[in-house]
């Protein structure tokens, strides 16, 4: 008798009557088939948003970092903003595959790849804004300790700075090796029903030879766990290191114990955001509703309007410390940016990422598929404004009024960030092509469990007592 | 490099598997392995495998990465090239704890995915052979070991005696070998 049983108050996570070999057809196929107008549309997009980052970065590389609007009170602007924003965002794919993992959660098996994916991308496109703002980026590898000739003169070890390079390092590297590892028998599945030549000996290639021994796939199953366990507190450094840039300076505003757990909330709550506003278009487009359920898209805007509700307790922290510390400076850094010039950014961030989120509460806004997409657009355009807050306006007016000013981004600073856009998306377009979007093996090991047409079968056994079922139970051995 | 003669079984559910190796291990067959499309909890435990050690290595290289970055930045603060920050004392651990961390995960992370790579012997390039195009997708298939003594009906008679759904005969490469996926092996030609 089949005894992996689940609750019936769970919804299941695959939808309609799903064989092992019906979830492979749904989930390989459209990497078989010839992309629909759509990707090629949305392809082409991208890779021209690309190629005028591209152009945006020549021209700051070429006639130097004076290019941009940043000055001397204003040393970080757009592309700090930038890359906080990027590496918040790719929090959530951490967060699902490897905190999920570690919590149980069912859910995590349908969304896990592509939020993995996005993790990698969304680190890439952050890991572009501090070379780039290196403006020698042709010395920007003075910041690895390797053996040099000025000494050798190593880098300070105790820098903020530098402890970023190490962990947005760790992570993409991390990151990378834990998606592909899960993505190796994916890859032999694709290879083993592949018809042509080509998709054949590129996707054997991909998989490394694997063949899925008992022996393999408990070995699998270990490294996962330990990948999970080493991701797990990873993801909750690497944002707190990215904060320490910030609570390690002595600027008024930033200068604060609370960034660690506020940037690393911030940056799940943005994360998740990004992963609904992708899994919506994507489960449309490859026709995957019935992987990524509504009830993934649910669980989903629960953690957006938990962690929502965990920064807006965090602004109003700030606010109260920065009254209750009774100084000057810190007091009317937080003045400045409510009232000062640059106020609608912090009422953007205000109402973007503490007021709607809290829609959320409603089960019905939850469940719906239209508002939910608009909401994860409304959120990162918060989690925007929030880093541009929290840099911009902490510079601009420093200690010294006569060095006041006000930054307002230049061509190629706009540029530069619609071309990590377009690197976004031109390596999800890619993505949801040629790879498996939802992990294949994970989904036929909780179908038996969470899968529609199973749980229902389940249901006879649920209406009986627990008397009545040991009773059969003990029979059927006998 | 040893081209074998096998007996395969393929089985469409795991529930009708579990029954199916026990049989087989009782039957006195050499097993050469089984495949599965999915991890099947409770498979290594009914094959007697024993729980793999992959963990422990991955301990060993965490705390490879844990000595390498408090070492290399002890040595380089306090004898290479000491340098005064603000008067602050030269080895100032808790400002190495963050680089300390990365390199644990980073060493643990790396080092184990080679590792598995090595213990599973994968790597682009490798070819090994497939029982079943179908073992990657909703099969489970089981090897048996035979050779030119063996009596073929008997052993697939006996494999459907055990619910397999398709049974065969295949002379196929045991091990690993470096090959393209698109090119048939002269073996599968023959």
């Amino acid at each position: 008798m089949h005894l992996k049983y689940e609750s019936f108050v769970r919804e299941p996570l695959v939808d309609g009557d799903k064989t092992y070999h019906q979830v492979t057809e749904d989930i390989i196929s459209p990497i078989e088939k010839k992309p629909g107008r759509m990707w090629y549309v949305g392809f082409f997009f991208s890779v021209t948003l690309l190629l005028l980052g591209v152009f945006s970065v020549f021209w700051e590389v070429y006639y130097g970092i004076g290019v941009w609007g940043i000055n001397r009170t204003v040393g970080w602007g757009w592309d700090i903003t930038n890359f906080v924003w990027w590496v918040g965002i790719g929090h959530a794919g951490t967060l699902i595959s490897a905190i999920l993992l570690l919590f149980r959660q069912g859910w995590r098996t349908g969304v896990n790849r592509a939020a993995e994916a996005m993790t990698i991308f969304a680190v890439m496109c952050a890991g572009q804004f501090p070379i780039f703002h290196m403006g020698r980026v042709w010395d920007g590898f003075f910041v690895l300790p390797y053996p040099n000739g000025r000494g050798p003169l190593w880098p300070n070890f105790n820098s903020a700075l530098l402890w970023d390079v190490f962990a947005i390092s760790t992570y993409f590297t991390v990151s990378l090796l834990f998606w592909y590892s899960g993505l190796i028998p994916d890859f032999a599945t694709v290879r083993d029903r592949a018809t042509t030549k080509l998709r054949k000996r590129l996707y054997g290639l991909a998989s490394f030879g694997w063949t899925g021994t008992a022996k393999n796939w408990q070995r699998h199953e270990a490294l996962s766990l330990v990948l999970a366990g080493l991701s797990t507190p990873l993801v909750l450094s690497v944002h707190t290191i990215v904060s320490f840039d910030f609570a390690t300076s002595v600027i008024p505003g930033w200068h604060t114990t609370i960034f660690p757990p506020y940037f690393v909330a911030g940056a799940i709550f943005s994360g998740f955001a990004m992963v609904q506003t992708l899994l919506i278009i994507c489960r449309k487009i490859l026709g995957l509703e019935e992987y990524i359920t509504v009830g993934h898209l649910e669980a989903m805007n629960k953690v957006i309007v938990l962690t929502g509700s965990i920064v807006g307790v965090a602004y109003l922290t700030e606010l109260f410390m920065s009254w209750y510390s009774g100084v000057l400076y810190e007091q009317d850094a937080f003045k400045w940016r409510i009232l000062g010039p640059y106020w609608w950014s912090y009422w953007a961030m205000m109402t973007c990422n503490v007021v709607s989120p809290q829609l959320f509460w409603f089960k019905k806004l939850r469940r719906n598929i239209p508002f939910t997409f608009i909401m994860s657009i409304v959120v990162n355009i918060g989690m925007w404004f929030e880093r541009f807050v929290i840099i911009v306006t902490s510079l601009y007016r420093d200690y010294l009024p006569g060095s006041w000013t006000y930054y307002s981004p230049t061509w190629p600073e706009i540029g530069f960030y619609l071309g990590t856009f377009g690197l976004f998306f031109t390596c999800f377009f890619l993505f949801a092509k040629y790879f498996p979007v939802i992990a294949v093996a994970e989904i036929k090991f909780v179908l038996k469990t969470s899968g529609d047409n199973y749980k229902r079968k389940m249901e006879a056994i649920d209406a009986k007592t627990t008397e009545e079922f040991k009773h059969e139970l003990d029979h059927a051995h006998h | 490099m040893a081209i074998k003669k096998f007996a395969v079984a393929c089985y469409d559910d795991e529930e009708v598997l579990f029954p199916a190796v026990k049989k087989v291990r009782n039957s006195g067959y050499k097993l050469h392995d089984v495949y599965t499309p999915f991890p099947v909890h409770g498979l290594d435990g009914a094959l007697g495998l024993k729980e793999t050690d992959l963990h422990v290595a991955g301990f060993i290289y965490g705390i490879t990465g844990t000595s390498t970055a408090v070492g290399f930045m002890s040595w380089i603060f306090c004898s290479d090239w000491p340098i005064n920050f603000g008067g602050k004392p030269h080895w100032s651990l808790p400002a190495f704890i963050p680089i300390t961390f990365e390199l644990t995960v980073l060493f643990a992370a790396v080092g184990m995915v080679l590792t598995f790579c090595y213990l599973n012997q994968i790597m682009p390039g490798v070819k090994k052979h497939v029982f079943h195009p179908r073992q990657t997708d909703d099969l489970f298939v089981v090897a048996l070991e035979i050779n030119d003594h063996t009596n073929e009906e008997e052993v697939i008679n006996f494999l459907k005696s055990t619910n397999a759904v398709e049974t065969s005969i295949q002379v196929a490469e045991s091990e690993w070998w470096f090959g393209r996926w698109d090119k048939k092996e002269p073996y599968e030609l023959a």
